[in-house]
């Protein structure tokens, strides 16, 4: 094996394969890195990944960090302003402290947002598996019946659904579940079927391998990024929605702490407590934007825009 | 040992190994959906251990071909026979394991790997669909990456951090894990300089005389399919149109394409021969042969009947109505 | 076709039609272009490669002088430096002077994109990406016409452009006028594309690889049309390729390039035949042919080496079969051989011996790079 063999001090130097491009391209192809290319998390993704953080840890740790117990009313005390005498973010019109409310409503809120998205997420990427790379007959049946869904608007949709099936947190999950499905799987499919065409996968058929295996060790590995990430910013969306539908009363019951709902509660006090009354909203748009910056920051760390490698 | 020595030029002189056919491929027809007739009544046959080389340029249906052979693409019609099973009526567990037999090595060294599988990964789905056990399977992918002269650190590398002539080497040790009989190579030196070209011609021919498995070495490059080959097919548009040994085509090619295609090389030493034009349309070929269109002696009667492949010398096939005169 | 191009043979190309209003440069060099010291240096994200690391080279009117490498040997970008095709992120030092007036690496964009065209012309290697898929061909090259004003009218610059896509051998050259690029094959293409390049007659034409992508009957057909577009036109003809064959088949000059520098050059069949260089050498020899048995192609070992990291000495010391500790430690230096060569090697010019002392005589001239006029010249006898 002499004539052929490797030395073992070869230089890692991808640059032997013809036709060459001369020289090295500004965006750092392996003709010209020597390692792979180090991403980092942009700040302000750091950034908004401690926000998203932040309020998971609410979810999490409400019973331990809320000052006050959301439901306990106090009539003698409603609409105090903000920063008086212990209530952070002043109180609503019953009396009840709002920052605790909010923090014990990051609860409701933030798991209808998050586990739509996962669920969607992993039906998603199902049906966009067996129909990129199923015969075109499925894809077609699959595709098609998703576009019936992506005819209605989501909202719409997600408010029929809810409604159909009652209020209640699982309920709105179900119901925001079934209307992420179509784009991930959407998204899913186009991946997949452009991963499809790649040369590798041919090296892959040519094993033997059944189409499973090939898709659970070729291709996800590929299409996750995009996935990924895509879900990422569809859990801002989610809670919006989420919240949305605690605001028609189609999420959990009051009296208890849930943003949506919170934003139906103080629209009454829009003008005499304009501050306390945007509280719920200004949140909502925070932990929406967290997870969309989130989202972008990892987009870029994956590189999906720029074809993963 | 060498058995390829005794498979050149007459495979029937008393004294040699009769060779065995193992790839045997009849009127292969593939056509695409557009209406491009790729493949147009292909047939071949690769003995045991030997290598036979796949000329032609591009849109002559070499690849389509070897695609069939692999079933990665379905033929029209036609039968593929891989020793004694028909290739084309095989299903699930028994073309899976047929699939063992015959192996790849693609062109791109770096989009034939899967980006984000480590090389041993890779390497190693490729006994994903054979049954067998993980530390047999670790075995196999060590011992495949040592026949190729690399080393087993590289097994942990990415494909973006190894060379064209590395992951090639790769390629070819992913080719080899399932012990195979007949190993497709679609223009896998193409893409690699020629210094590193060098390299990996050496160790194909080295493999093969250490495992004794066929090759198909399919390249438009005349001069690496001379060296390689034992026999040589020249395809144009879908169609074979002259077959013979190496050494046989190369001192007297007898069909006008392959005259032309030889004498275009740069520095052939051979009295050029200018094609004019460009190849017709696949889609709409000339009838008859469809060589007539660019061929300098084409008559009127090439236009009537598709030639058919005959023998001239023993074992030298031309498909041409009006023989090719013979280059100096 | 000229092996060797003598100054005699430059003059002569000179007789041939000469851009109106153009005179040759005179002086005691006819060089059309001349790069000194030409260094690329790409800088990205921290990461620093040094592309082309010192070439000189002068290209002489109806000469085709080949860049004969493998990838990373900076061949492309040192052609493609000469036309300033590269961003921001591209720093260059030493000069290229076209016609002896002025460096073009201190062009401002307007004088560039005014020389660009007319004066030097590139071929690039995939017709597809020359071309805007969304125009049709003719319309492609009247712009180019309109836009450096090498026509009066509208109508002059279409008769013009039908002509000269006739001129680059094709058939039907009303057809080709109307077509979309995606329309033609890939031959086609490459013609309609070097048939832009000419149009506006440059002094200077650089070929980037323009027949990779080719089938080898149609690239037989693109180089002798390459061939005797040169020989009528007169243009300076830098020409980069991989391929060995290509460059023995048009080329005049020979440059190899390694680790970007010029390793080797000379006359064409000079290089090919009898090689100097190890480097130049191994590349033949590598490179099947009929002779040799099967499975023992000469390789050479190892990869060729990345920009960013290269060792000190000489660069192809790492792989070269006679590399000893003084080409470890220097790098080697261009020297005068007989016959109008050069080679870059310790073994080719001992620290003793007639060698080095017409190494130590041509030391301005060694600097001065491969020039077809050197002072050197009327001494040296035949090969």
């Amino acid at each position: 094996m002499t004539a052929t063999q490797l030395r073992d001090d070869d230089t890692v130097a991808p640059a032997d394969s013809t036709p060459a491009d001369g020289g090295p391209s500004p965006n750092g192809t392996a003709a010209a890195a020597p390692a792979i290319k180090r991403r980092r998390l942009g700040w302000p993704a750091r950034i908004a990944g401690g926000v998203c953080a932040a309020f998971l840890l609410a979810a999490l740790l409400a019973p331990l960090i809320a000052p006050y117990d959301p439901l306990t009313d106090d009539r003698s005390n409603r609409l105090q302003p903000f920063f008086s005498g212990g209530h952070l973010l002043g109180t609503d019109g019953q009396g009840r402290d709002v920052l605790s409310r909010v923090i014990w409503g990051a609860r409701p809120s933030i798991l209808t947002g998050l586990i739509p998205v996962f669920v969607a997420g992993i039906i998603g990427t199902l049906l966009g598996l067996v129909a990129g790379l199923g015969s075109h007959r499925v894809n077609t049946v699959i595709m098609r019946t998703l576009d019936v869904f992506y005819a209605f608007p989501a909202v719409l949709l997600a408010i029929a659904i809810a409604a159909a099936l009652g209020s209640g947190t699982s309920n709105a999950i179900i119901a925001l579940s079934v209307i992420l499905v179509p784009p991930i799987a959407r998204l899913a499919e186009s991946e997949v079927a452009r991963i499809r065409s790649a040369a590798f996968m041919e090296a892959a058929r040519v094993s033997g391998a059944g189409w499973w295996s090939i898709a659970l060790r070729h291709v996800l590995p590929n299409a996750a990024p995009a996935i990924v990430v895509y879900c990422t910013a569809l859990i801002g969306l989610s809670i919006v929605y989420a919240a949305g539908l605690g605001f028609l009363g189609l999420g959990v019951a009051p009296p208890t702490a849930e943003w949506g709902l919170m934003v139906n509660d103080l629209r009454q006090f829009t003008f005499s407590a304009p501050g306390i009354s945007l509280v719920p909203a200004v949140v909502i748009l925070i932990a929406s934007v967290a997870f969309n910056v989130f989202g972008d920051g990892l987009r870029d760390l994956l590189d999906v825009k720029g074809d993963g490698r | 040992m060498s058995a390829t020595a005794e498979l050149t030029d007459d495979p029937t002189a008393a004294g040699s190994l009769r060779p065995t056919p193992l790839l045997v491929v009849n009127d292969l027809v593939k056509t695409f959906g557009n209406g491009v007739r790729a493949v147009d009544g292909v047939s071949l046959t690769v003995h045991k251990g030997e290598t036979l080389g796949l000329v032609g340029e591009s849109g002559c249906g070499k690849s389509t071909t070897a695609k069939m052979i692999l079933r990665l693409l379905a033929p029209d019609a036609g039968l593929i026979l891989l020793g004694d099973d028909d290739l084309t009526a095989v299903r699930g567990r028994q073309l899976r394991q047929m699939r063992a037999r015959m192996q790849l090595v693609p062109q791109d060294p770096q989009t034939s790997f899967n980006p984000r599988l480590s090389i041993r990964s890779s390497i190693e789905f490729n006994l994903r669909a054979q049954r067998i056990e993980k530390a047999e399977r670790a075995r196999r992918v060590a011992e495949a990456m040592e026949r190729v002269g690399m080393p087993m650190a590289y097994g942990q590398r990415f494909p973006h951090e190894l060379s064209g002539g590395q992951l090639q080497r790769a390629a070819i040790a992913r080719a080899l894990v399932t012990s195979p009989e007949l190993i497709v190579c679609d223009e896998a030196v193409s893409a690699l300089d020629k210094s590193i070209q060098a390299q990996v011609l050496n160790l194909l021919v080295e493999l093969q005389q250490d495992l004794g498995m066929a090759y198909l070495f399919i390249s438009h490059d005349l001069s690496v399919v001379e060296h390689l080959s034992d026999r040589v097919l020249v395809m144009y548009l879908g169609r074979v149109v002259e077959e013979a040994s190496a050494a046989q085509l190369w001192a007297r090619p007898r069909h006008p394409y392959t005259e032309a295609l030889l004498s275009a090389a740069p520095s052939s030493g051979r009295t050029r021969i200018m094609l004019t034009g460009d190849p017709p349309s696949p889609v709409n070929p000339p009838s008859g042969c469809t060589f007539r269109t660019r061929c300098p002696v084409a008559l009127p009667a090439c236009a009537e009947e598709r030639p058919l492949l005959q023998v001239t010398d023993p074992h030298h096939l031309v498909a041409c109505v009006n023989e090719a005169r013979t280059a100096a | 076709m000229t092996t060797l191009a003598t100054t005699s043979d430059a003059d002569t190309m000179a007789d041939g039609p000469t851009p109106a209003g153009r005179d040759s440069a005179g002086g005691d060099s006819n060089a059309t272009l001349r790069l000194r010291d030409l260094h690329t240096t790409f800088s990205s994200r921290g990461l620093t490669v040094h592309a082309v690391r010192g070439v000189d080279l002068d290209l002489h009117p109806g000469e085709i002088t080949v860049l004969l490498g493998e990838s990373g040997s900076g061949k492309s970008v040192t052609a493609k430096s000469v036309m300033r095709l590269y961003g921001a992120n591209a720093t260059f030092a030493g000069t290229v002077e076209l016609d002896g007036r002025g460096d073009l690496l201190a062009a401002g964009p307007k004088e560039m994109l005014s020389v660009r065209g007319p004066e030097i012309a590139l071929i690039p290697q995939d017709p597809s990406a020359a071309l805007d898929p969304l125009r049709r061909i003719g319309a492609q090259i009247v712009e180019v016409l309109r836009q450096h004003k090498a026509v009066p009218t509208k109508a002059a610059a279409k008769a013009r452009a039908l002509e000269l896509l006739g001129q680059v051998g094709i058939p039907d050259p009303a057809r080709v006028y109307r077509s979309f690029p995606h329309e033609l094959s890939g031959g086609m293409r490459q013609r309609a594309v070097i048939a832009i390049a000419v149009s506006c007659d440059p002094r200077v034409l650089i070929a980037d690889e323009p027949t990779t992508a080719l089938d080898v009957t149609v690239q037989a057909q693109i180089l002798a049309l390459f061939r005797s577009l040169i020989d009528r036109m007169g243009s300076a003809v830098l020409l980069v390729t991989h391929d060995v064959g290509v460059a023995e088949e048009v080329g005049d000059r020979i440059g190899v390039m390694y680790a970007g520098r010029i390793v080797e050059y000379g006359p064409a069949a000079d290089v090919l035949g009898a090689p100097r260089h190890p480097y130049t050498r191994a590349l033949l020899d590598s490179i099947p042919s009929p002779g040799v048995a099967r499975g023992q192609l000469r390789s050479i070992t190892g990869q060729p080496p990345v920009s960013g990291e290269l060792p000190p000495g000489c660069a192809f010391a790492p792989r070269c079969p006679d590399a000893h500790d003084r080409c470890r430690a220097t790098d080697p230096v261009l020297v005068d051989l007989p016959g109008r060569r050069l080679a870059a090697c310790h073994l080719l010019s001992p620290d003793d011996g007639p060698a080095a002392a017409s190494a130590g005589a041509a030391g301005s001239t060694t600097t001065a790079g491969p020039e077809g006029t050197d002072r050197t010249e009327g001494e040296e006898s035949a090969a």
